[in-house]
């Protein structure tokens, strides 16, 4: 168990250094980040002076180095935009987003999967087959317009539900929550269908395919043939086996989830890290696009990596440590 | 034949598949029964039906397949139109299955011992903890090394003879008084379906179990099994005792079969090979289906098809053993 | 039989035709095709003819409304363009973009693909490496990053010039390695079969096997996910251009009206984006359809 995590997060270690690399080179190479931060006005002094501040005449290993080690630190320079310290800026912001996308994410869970679980064993009832147009109408719709359209019907028509920002906000430490209001409760509803619903069919497609690959095995017409009840067949022995693919994929969605969230927080304009992103994208705020790019492939990582022990704990075969009996 | 009420009975057994291109009869009018403790063994070359007949008698026909027509009986009741339900407590407890590939058939997630303590919960009045203690006693009793031990592994542990045997305790273990064999060896090494179809044998033998075993390997029909139907194209071509089948085979397509493999028979002096292939069931000739290959066969052949009658010592569908058609048997003997 | 006569004869073409939901959204799919390339010729007004918009006409709502103007069937905007018109030209530019980017993906993806799973090798780990980290990433992530450094890069003039090319460029960037990792699969089983096995005796060159003999065997599965990837990348581009960094302003594309109309939602001109979303929807969801049906039909397996 140990070495085979060892080995995950070896294996994790390439994709991290290749990330941080185009930061690194979105952050030394793209515009000229020394005239930006000098504004109108410099001598040429001044400019040699920020140069040597920032080591950007050091040799390129030693630039990237450097860069490393403080973003290990969390230190990615000041925001262009906002001249205030990157890392800051995320924090204040990463609370909004993660609610949002565990809120979506759990939806899309709780949903999705009865709703593939039901279309992959009866996949004739007319159910199901609402359930298939539903879900396909669902991956059609680009998720703004399905913010755009719940705006619509319950902000402006009906007025019920906010159409924009995270309601009000209890300070817990650091950590801002919307969960503890019904102001915070009522703003999250929208953004969160909005952010969930595609994930949710696509979840639901995903657990029928492999349901119904699942149903045609060998395994399952003698589980049949052994006489064992349909509810044993179908949710002991057949549920167990479409698990395995369902969690790579859920958590691999997680991470779009949280990708997702930047049309979704430009929509409702949520204070999150994507409305963040999207302005820095628009004013070529490179810091804030790089600390962010490292942030998210840092959480795609350590998805990755819960997503590989999970599949330690489902799938006996990999405990043995590839000896294949036979 | 013997006169007590056979465990088995297959009567006019039809199965279609509806396609597009119209509907394919995949079984037609096939008949036979298995008597208590009898060994039924049903060769036949691929797609003939053997493995179909199997799945029909087990309730597990893959869809669109359906029994268009006969009946199938267990110990005269009825099987073939039970409710799922109770077609559930029939397979397992009462007809035992096993498949092909020992690989294929163990659910990857699960040790080997829930398996079988699943299955026999189920079925039999014990609970988990007798039904485990049993569960050590028939790997045991398949020849599983340390079964004690071996009981938590999953069938990835095992290799594919071991696996195969813990199949067999799989269909015996809720103790069903017969088991529906589909090609138990083929996937096996060579070396290892010798011990496989021994272990069935003797298992079948002691705890005097019916058996209806598919294979297309004559050999082992001859060695394993009381009795034999041969199948071609969805139907019984001949059906009787081993012995008789093999020594004096009556239909032509059983000659031929016998033919090409070494010669034990006394009529035949070299070895033979059938003309031509099986039709598909989408092109199954008008009249015997065996025609177009027949060496013997004659103008009712195509027209007609026969049913299974009396032919010597065992039972054939072909126009040579009709009353009707000696005439044109002695013509058609004589071309030949 | 020709060509044509086989099409029709085969199983394609009769689980096409059995299946009224596949010939409902092939007719749906036509017609806004049709529209969107048509669009110079058979579009009500010219949105682009700056001479010939009204002010006056500004905020008409669609024609069967009390206020509505037969001119206008689905309402006009804040500049008096008519809305229909815009869709029809934006449906053009979404198309236009979302093909091109498709057409890149299936180019780079396959051959990727084919290199990967014919050379195998330190070629296959490296290319299926990159593939795997681009995996990780979601497209519209890519996208937004592509365009963030372009428009870091590059002066803001020259940037909206070939901004339609860089968002083509980043959508098609972004969807190769699902081309690539089936054509890779396909490629190494079509590679140890006996006709390539044979080609190799006969003396063909490694590149002539792979695409005289690998390539057309590896098409089938291409054609299905290209489809489905059409629907993808229109709403990508979609997406991108609602939030501001796709097509330019100047080529409205349908996700750019969306957009403009977005802000009048407030103030009761629903049309002005509710027409553009739906001619979306229905676009992406046709095409959607005949992708789904195309990858059933062509994998009898999941019959």
């Amino acid at each position: 168990m140990p070495a085979f995590i060892i080995s995950r997060v070896l294996q994790a270690l390439p994709v991290m250094l290749a990330v941080a690399l185009i930061s690194f080179a979105m952050f030394a190479y793209v515009g000229d980040p020394v005239a930006i931060m000098l504004g109108q006005d410099y001598t040429q002094a001044q400019r040699d002076a920020l140069i040597r501040d920032l080591g950007l005449d050091q040799p390129f290993f030693v630039q990237f180095g450097t860069f490393l080690l403080n973003a290990v630190q969390g230190e990615f320079g000041l925001s262009y935009r906002l001249s205030r310290p990157v890392i800051e800026l995320i924090a204040e912001r990463a609370p909004a987003t993660l609610e949002l996308a565990l809120t979506a994410a759990f939806l899309a869970l709780l949903v999705g999967v009865p709703m593939g679980i039901y279309t992959g064993l009866y996949r004739n009832s007319w159910l199901s087959r609402f359930f298939l147009t539903f879900s396909l109408i669902g991956v059609s719709l680009p998720t703004f317009l399905i913010g755009i359209l719940l705006i619509l019907c319950f902000s402006v028509w009906l007025g019920w539900l906010p159409s924009f920002g995270r309601g009000d906000t209890v300070q817990l430490g650091w950590w801002s929550t919307g969960f503890l209001t019904a102001s915070g409760l009522k703003a999250l509803i929208l953004p969160s269908i909005t952010l969930g619903l595609f994930q949710m069919t696509l979840i639901m497609r995903l657990v029928r395919a492999e349901m119904l690959e699942v149903l045609r095995t060998d395994y399952i017409k003698f589980a049949r043939a052994r006489g064992l009840t349909n509810r044993a067949v179908n949710f002991g022995h057949a549920l167990k086996n479409t698990l395995v693919p369902v969690i790579t994929i859920t958590g691999l969605q997680l991470g779009a989830i949280i990708a997702f969230a930047i049309v979704t927080e430009t929509v409702f304009q949520w204070p999150g890290m994507g409305l963040l992103f999207i302005q820095s994208v628009g004013a070529a705020d490179i810091p804030v696009m790089a600390a962010y790019l490292i942030l998210i492939a840092a959480l795609f990582v350590t998805i990755n990596l819960i997503v590989d022990l999970l599949y330690f704990a489902v799938d006996p075969r990999l405990r043995v440590g590839g000896a294949k009996g036979h | 034949m013997s006169n007590t009420q056979p465990l088995l009975e297959v009567r006019n057994l039809r199965v279609e598949f509806p396609t597009r291109r119209g509907t394919l009869v995949a079984l037609d009018d096939v008949s036979f029964e298995i008597q208590p403790g009898e060994v039924l063994g049903v060769v036949g070359e691929s797609g003939a039906g053997k493995s179909m007949t199997g799945a029909a008698i087990i309730g597990l026909l893959e869809p669109p397949g359906r029994i268009a027509g006969g009946q199938i009986l267990l110990n005269g009741r009825r099987i073939d139109n039970l409710p799922y339900k109770e077609m559930r407590t029939v397979r397992g407890r009462e007809i035992g299955a096993i498949f092909q590939d020992p690989l294929t058939t163990l659910n990857p997630l699960y040790t080997v011992g829930r398996q079988l303590v699943e299955t026999m919960t189920t079925h039999l009045p014990i609970g988990p903890g007798e039904a485990r203690k049993k569960a050590i006693e028939w790997l045991e009793l398949v020849g599983i090394p340390a079964a004690a031990q071996r009981i938590d592994s999953y069938p990835h542990e095992f290799s594919g003879g071991m696996r195969q045997r813990v199949v067999i305790a799989l269909a015996l273990c809720a103790e069903p008084k017969l088991i529906v064999a589909d090609e138990p060896t083929t996937a096996l090494d060579v070396s290892i379906q010798a011990q496989v179809i021994a272990l069935l044998k003797t298992l079948a033998r002691e705890k005097g179990t019916s058996m209806m075993l598919v294979t297309h390997d004559m050999g082992v029909i001859a060695e394993t099994a009381d009795r034999v139907a041969v199948m071609y194209a969805g139907r019984i071509a001949e059906i009787g005792a081993v012995r008789q089948v093999v020594k004096h085979p009556s239909h032509p397509y059983t000659i031929g079969l016998m033919g090409s493999i070494p010669p034990i028979t006394h009529r035949l002096e070299r070895m033979q090979q059938i003309e031509g292939s099986m039709p598909r069931l989408s092109a199954i000739p008008r009249g015997c289906a065996y025609n177009p290959r027949c060496p013997q066969v004659f103008a009712r052949c195509r027209e007609e098809r026969p049913e299974l009658t009396p032919a010597g010592e065992t039972r054939a569908s072909c126009w040579l053993y009709d009353a009707e058609s000696e005439q044109q048997v002695l013509r058609a003997g004589a071309h030949a | 039989m020709n060509a044509v006569a086989r099409f029709f004869d085969s199983d394609l073409w009769w689980s096409f035709t059995r299946n009224p939901i596949t010939v409902i959204s092939a007719i749906v799919a036509a017609i806004c095709i049709g529209g969107a390339v048509l669009a110079p010729w058979i579009a009500p007004h010219n949105p682009f003819d700056l001479a010939s918009l009204q002010l006056l006409d500004a905020f008409k709502p669609p024609a069967w409304s009390p206020e509505g103007d037969p001119n206008y069937l689905l309402g006009t905007d804040d500049q008096g363009r008519d809305v229909l018109s815009a869709i029809m030209y934006g449906a053009r530019v979404s198309l236009l973009v979302g093909f091109l980017a498709v057409v890149m993906s299936v180019v780079l993806g396959v051959s990727a693909g084919l290199a990967a799973g014919y050379l195998g090798g330190t070629v296959d780990a490296v290319l299926m490496r990159i593939a795997d980290i681009k995996l990780t990433f979601p497209t519209i992530l890519i996208a937004l990053l592509i365009d963030g450094v372009t428009r870091a890069a590059l002066p803001r003039d020259v940037h909206d010039q070939i901004a339609l090319y860089v968002v083509i460029f980043a959508i098609g960037f972004s969807n190769w390695p699902s081309f690539a990792r089936t054509v890779r699969g396909s490629t190494m089983v079509e590679r140890n079969k006996e006709y390539v096995q044979a080609a190799r005796v006969i003396g063909l060159g490694r590149g002539r096997i792979m695409v005289t003999h690998v390539l057309p065997n590896v098409l089938g599965p291409v054609l299905v996910i290209a489809t489905l990837q059409l629907g993808f990348a229109i709403l990508a581009e979609a997406t991108l251009s609602f939030l501001g960094v796709g097509v330019p302003p100047t080529q409205p594309s349908l996700g750019t009206l969306i957009r403009i109309g977005n802000d009048f939602l407030f103030s009761g001109e629903w049309w002005i984006t509710i027409f553009p979303g739906i001619a979306l929807i229905v676009l992406v969801l046709s095409v959607n359809l005949l992708g789904d049906w195309l990858r059933d039909a062509l994998n009898p397996k999941l019959r």
